[in-house]
């Protein structure tokens, strides 16, 4: 029995074509996952992200905590700021990818994967279990009381502050919505309850994320079609959230990230902040840092007229497999296959001519710097 | 409303076969391109190759999966439509003229009459 989020009638109604994701009946496209993807690179689209998961940690030993069990610096992080930043077990090995949020001095929000959220939360708790403070950390799934969506694309800016208006009353004070900087979270009023909005996103465009609750975000979703008609916004599924991802590189859990996988080997050392002090994995990423990663996650994109590159397909170097393609398909902006893959670091270096095992033949294609699409 | 030309017979595997004489031509139907939707590439078998009713010989990708064609009729192949590769789109928006994909000299022209009617294809897909 697949779960539903609060907006699974409205895709009905949109015609969505409905897949299982992780679990949940999600609508992969509405109307041509080209269609969408280009909506959202020209001018919006909405999708929903219900499905996510949302954890509150919150108390006074709560900063030291999450710095525990996560690898970026939460110290950085002002009230109403959020970072991206990864949960490794004690090798290193990625449990998730997720942003945490700081939403005032003891509460924060993590949102993390549909696909992982069974995992990360007795993960979570099982940390909680051996924490020396655990009695000032309060750790609360909070993923059944919360819907979400996004809302992305260039032209979002013009019309987002006229569906959620008003300056914000917790977290990032700011006058309306497009007075959020890039990462920054703000607590808005909205028909039937508050709702928070974070400038992020999965797009690699300008645009928002909204939490609330089922009612808010059911309403927030018809009111941004409503008021973003005349800038052009479409609904868009899944197919088009993983075409738009992988053009600006941003990992996938469970295709560049894994247990078995480091940040380091993916390309995300940015995110980890191994001066900050002790924290889960951090012997192994201190080491890696200092000695060189075994595989490497690199770019690449289709140099050969070829069929799309896709998850699992074979990479040759110099005539051997030296890895495989984690992500992989046909980019609607570029108009030429492109993917993502492991191959060791001596493979890695952009302009490397690789090839991609695409059903028994081999096609030529070139290892090329992240992001392979940017806005000109 | 799903197009169902009344010329042409059918394989249960959505694609269709319009008779010329001792060849027939092959493409996938109105139904099967919506279904897909964003074809973004097309891999055709190569002229001289021998094929078997139902023997998949060529594959349509969407942006997000591959699909195998599977030859409704046994003969040879003996043309293809470059523009089709050329221009795969073609098989959204001329699924049964310009998105044909290649045409075959038939070996066992009895073949013909297991395939489905445009009725019987109709009924299939839930028309």
């Amino acid at each position: 029995m697949l779960k539903r989020t609060a907006l699974f009638s409205a895709h009905q109604k949109l015609g969505a074509k409905l897949i299982d994701f992780g679990g949940w009946e999600m609508p992969v496209q509405y109307t041509s996952i080209t269609d969408e993807h280009l909506a959202v690179r020209n001018a919006a689209g909405i999708f929903d992200i219900s499905h996510m998961g949302e954890v509150t940690v919150s108390g006074a030993g709560a900063e030291s905590f999450l710095n525990f069990i996560l690898t970026n610096d939460i110290r950085k992080l002002a009230s109403g700021e959020g970072q991206y930043t990864l949960m490794c077990n004690e090798r290193g090995g990625v449990i998730d990818d997720l942003y945490a949020y700081k939403l005032s001095a003891e509460v924060y929000l993590l949102i993390i994967n549909a696909s992982r959220t069974a995992a990360d939360v007795p993960w979570l708790k099982s940390q909680w279990e051996k924490f020396p403070q655990r009695n000032e950390v309060n750790l609360t799934d909070a993923s059944h009381n919360y819907s979400a969506l996004a809302v992305q694309g260039p032209l979002v800016k013009n019309f987002i502050n006229e569906a959620i208006s008003g300056a914000s009353i917790s977290a990032m004070r700011v006058q309306c919505v497009t007075d959020l900087k890039k990462n920054q979270i703000g607590g808005f009023h909205f028909e039937h309850g508050c709702i928070l909005v974070s400038r992020t996103g999965y797009t690699g465009e300008d645009g928002f994320e909204i939490v609330g609750e089922d009612a808010a975000i059911q309403h927030a979703w018809n009111k941004i079609l409503e008021i973003g008609k005349p800038f052009g916004i479409k609904p868009c599924g899944l197919g088009a959230r993983d075409t738009l991802r992988t053009e600006v590189c941003y990992p996938l859990y469970g295709h560049e990230l894994d247990e078995e996988t480091t940040p380091m080997e993916a390309g995300l050392g940015f995110f980890v902040a191994l001066e900050k002090g002790e924290f889960n994995g951090r012997s192994m990423l201190a080491e890696q840092k200092a000695n060189g990663v075994k595989k490497k996650c690199v770019a690449f994109k289709m140099t050969d007229k070829s069929a799309p590159p896709r998850p699992h397909y074979p990479i040759f170097g110099n005539d051997e497999k030296i890895g495989e393609v984690t992500s992989g398909t046909q980019s609607p902006s570029l108009n030429l296959g492109i993917g993502m893959g492991f191959v060791p670091p001596e493979s890695a270096k952009p302009d490397t001519k690789i090839e991609i095992e695409i059903r028994g033949k081999r096609f030529a294609a070139a290892v090329v710097k992240k992001p392979i699409y940017q806005k000109s | 409303m799903s197009n169902i030309p009344s010329d042409l017979k059918f394989a249960k595997s959505h694609e269709w076969v319009r008779v010329s004489g001792d060849t027939a031509a092959i493409g996938i139907t109105d139904h099967a391109q919506s279904e897909l939707t964003d074809v973004v590439f097309v891999e055709l078998p190569e002229v001289g190759r021998k094929v078997k009713a139902g023997e998949a010989c060529a594959v349509v990708e969407s942006v997000k999966t591959a699909s195998d064609i599977y030859s409704p009729v046994s003969g040879e192949i003996v043309a293809l439509n470059q523009p089709v590769a050329d221009n795969p789109a073609l098989v959204n928006t001329e699924p049964y003229a310009g998105g044909w994909f290649f045409k075959i000299k038939l070996s066992h022209p009895a073949e013909l009459n297991a395939l489905l009617s445009p009725e019987d294809y109709k009924k299939q897909i839930g028309g």
